[in-house]
């Protein structure tokens, strides 16, 4: 009885851009100085939403609030690839992912109050409200792929996650589904290097993320998730892959500068030495030294950009209060169904009147 | 016209004609396609509609899941679940996303999904393969509950739920499968979602019983000196509390049964709506008649765990003498 290995497999890795600014010109995607400069505006306005929100939350104007801080590259070049009718499936760090695709600060802020106003959305937006239950929108990301290859349309669906996310069983469904259906979905995993306080390390004994593509006999390839050019071309052709009905999914290795929420603190489980060399490798700034390089970016249209934003945030920031401040209670009742069962009627009718519950 | 059908075949049925009628739909669950389900009530509509009916892969949590995107992407799912116990696995695929679907999107998502699954005890299965959860799905707001308990309601039951535009679990009680027939109309029959029905009128006292207990209700109550209405709601959310309360407006007495255990069943909200809207046209204290509070055993113990005629009767009669 011989032994003989019967099945061999490999996971590439995709850099375009170093972290000085310089690119592999062979590598590097034929992009619109447009493109280019919208991927930039947004990784800067998701980073300001970001701060923002933080500082606003710290004020006690927001709830628990999930930054993105560090991930620009990985979440708005990812988004840059898609086309109009692609669809979004995110976590709940998205913020930088939703911009990309339209979504407003306001909506973000919005839902940060507390507001269901902030996550309303439809089938003609593409994208679907924000996940909290880790993995589990990875099979909504299926459905929808899965929809799209029913019904012979061209259209993917992208759904993040993040390096935890792998761990959990939804995901690996999701995986193994999207293979087994040939849905038209791509798996955008954003390894941040920790899920909460515990490292990647502690996460799973497998050498990469993208690996655990194999298993699910799909496509799996790791990418600079801080390098743009590098997530905007994997994911692009991830896409071209997944509307022939084959999955693919990709691991952005990349760092969570900041908390993983409001309610945490980093510093209980991760040196600052380590902060300090991810602060090196930096998405926006790398990005912003390769504009500059191209003669795309000049001090000035960075200060323009920053007013902008900033006026942006103000504008957004009011709007959203003035949600806040409008938002209707009974309104709960509203949405639970299509139409509304006689016994919650009821309840709502009750609430209403400022009566007891019941009769 | 109609024909004589049992409920696997009135399922499959209604199935076909749904699917005939709306292309969005779609079928796929564990083995429901080439095998046609291990209760064989999507037998053949693999091919009727060779692009429409899929094996998905073994996973509840996936099955939901995944219904959550093609409800999104505009499709009307109708999955399986092998055995109602394994919709443990898929729980919070429904609790957390289809269930809020909607309110989360305030209404620009809905999740026009219906989940078929077997449920119930008495047919000697496997352990885990006869629990019935009714209480804990509606206990989740933003789905609706439906349990036929009959071929004819079964096919009208489970139209208005593929027709419907919210998330419906749909439980078949596995031993009516076979066990009844009777005259199911042909063509489109739709019985609407959240209307109890009167099986059998009576003056003395309402017995509320549903799935695999209705028939066991109305033999027993054969036995009961006592003139018994006895109510389906048919659908356990949203429930007809207004059926249930006249009828106990009118006989002063209330018994329910039901084959999950007691406590924290869905008998506990029956009896807690009636306090409610009849308390002052009690004359006896509800009584229910329920599995009882431990694992549903395996089944050479069913049979003890399983209300019968004999503990239903004796329900009735102790609600009739108080
Ligand atoms: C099912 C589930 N378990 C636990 C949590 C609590 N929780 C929220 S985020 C998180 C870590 C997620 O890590 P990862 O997937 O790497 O994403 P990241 O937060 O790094 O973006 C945990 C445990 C949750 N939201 N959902």
């Amino acid at each position: 009885m011989p032994r003989t290995t019967i099945a061999e497999f490999s996971v590439e890795s995709l850099e375009i851009l170093a972290p000085d600014g310089s690119v592999d010109e062979e590598l590097e995607p034929s992009l619109s100085e447009e493109t280019l400069f919208d991927i930039y505006r947004t990784m800067r306005r998701a980073r300001r939403l970001d701060e923002r929100a933080v500082a606003l939350q710290r004020r006690g104007e927001l709830g628990t609030y999930a930054p993105g801080v560090g991930q620009e590259a990985a979440q708005v070049a990812s988004a840059a690839a898609l086309a109009e009718d692609d669809w979004v499936v995110p976590a709940f760090r998205e913020q930088a992912a939703l911009l990309t695709r339209g979504a407003s600060m306001e909506n973000v802020l919005a839902y940060a109050m507390g507001l269901e106003e902030g996550a309303e959305s439809s089938a003609e937006d593409r994208a679907l409200p924000p996940a909290i239950p880790v993995g589990s929108q990875a099979l909504h990301a299926v459905g929808i792929g899965w929809a799209q290859a029913i019904r012979d349309e061209d259209a993917a669906a992208i759904a993040y996650f993040g390096d935890g996310a792998t761990s959990t069983g939804d995901v690996y469904e999701a995986l193994n589904s999207a293979g087994a259906y040939g849905a038209h979905t791509v798996f955008l995993c954003q390894n941040n290097q920790y899920a909460i306080s515990t490292p990647r390390e502690n996460q799973t004994r497998a050498e990469t993320l993208a690996q655990k593509a194999v298993a699910a006999g799909i496509d799996g390839i790791q990418v600079d998730g801080n390098d743009a050019l590098a997530v905007y071309e994997a994911t692009r052709l991830a896409l071209e892959r997944a509307r022939e009905g084959d999955p693919v999914l990709v691991e952005a290795l990349t760092y969570r500068r900041s908390m993983h929420t409001t309610s945490d603190d980093p510093r209980k489980y991760r040196e600052e030495e380590e902060e300090v060399d991810w602060d090196r490798r930096d998405p926006i700034a790398r990005f912003e030294a390769y504009l500059r390089g191209r003669g795309i970016l000049t001090d000035e249209r960075v200060e323009e950009l920053a007013a902008e934003i900033e006026a942006e945030l103000e504008d957004a920031i009011a709007a959203a209060k003035g949600t806040a401040a409008e938002a209707d209670p009974a309104d709960m009742f509203e949405y639970a169904y299509a139409e509304t069962p006689p016994w919650l009627k009821r309840q709502a009718a009750a609430f209403e009147g400022g009566e007891a519950d019941g009769e | 016209m109609a024909s004589d059908l049992r409920l696997v075949e009135a399922v499959k049925a209604t199935l076909g004609e749904e699917m005939a009628r709306d292309d969005s739909v779609v079928l796929y669950g564990e083995d429901v396609g080439v095998a046609g389900g291990v209760f064989r009530a999507t037998d053949g509509l693999l091919d009727e509609f060779p692009n429409r009916v899929y094996d998905s892969p073994l996973g509840e949590s996936g099955i939901v899941g995944t219904g959550v995107g093609l409800a999104a992407a505009g499709m009307r799912p109708v999955a399986e679940i092998q055995f109602q116990s394994f919709l443990y696995q898929g729980f919070a695929q429904l609790q957390q996303h289809a269930a809020r679907l909607r309110s989360r999107s305030r209404g620009g998502f809905a999740c026009p999904m219906t989940i078929r699954t077997p449920y119930g005890g008495g047919i000697h299965a496997l352990e885990h393969h006869s629990e019935s959860f009714e209480a804990g799905f509606a206990h989740v707001p933003g789905l609706k509950v439906v349990i036929p308990s009959s071929p004819a309601d079964g096919k009208g039951l489970l139209a208005a739920s593929i027709r419907d535009p919210d998330p419906v679990v749909f439980m078949e009680p596995t031993r009516l499968y076979r066990s009844l027939r009777e005259s199911v109309p042909d063509g489109d029959h739709v019985v609407p979602l959240g209307e109890a029905t009167v099986a059998e009128e009576g003056a003395d006292v309402t017995v509320v019983a549903w799935g695999s207990m209705l028939q066991r209700t109305l033999s027993a109550v054969d036995d009961v000196d006592a003139d018994v209405e006895v109510v389906d709601p048919r659908t356990i959310y949203p429930l007809d509390t207004d059926t249930i309360t006249e009828s106990v407006k009118k006989t002063g007495r209330c018994v329910v049964v039901h084959e999950a255990p007691g406590t924290a069943g869905f008998g506990a909200e029956i009896v807690s709506r009636l306090t409610e809207t009849a308390f002052y046209h009690l004359e006896a204290p509800p009584e229910r008649v329920t599995g009882y509070d431990v694992p549903v055993p395996m089944f050479a113990r069913e049979d003890a765990y399983l209300p019968d005629e004999e503990r239903i009767a004796a329900g009735i009669r102790r609600a009739v003498e108080a």
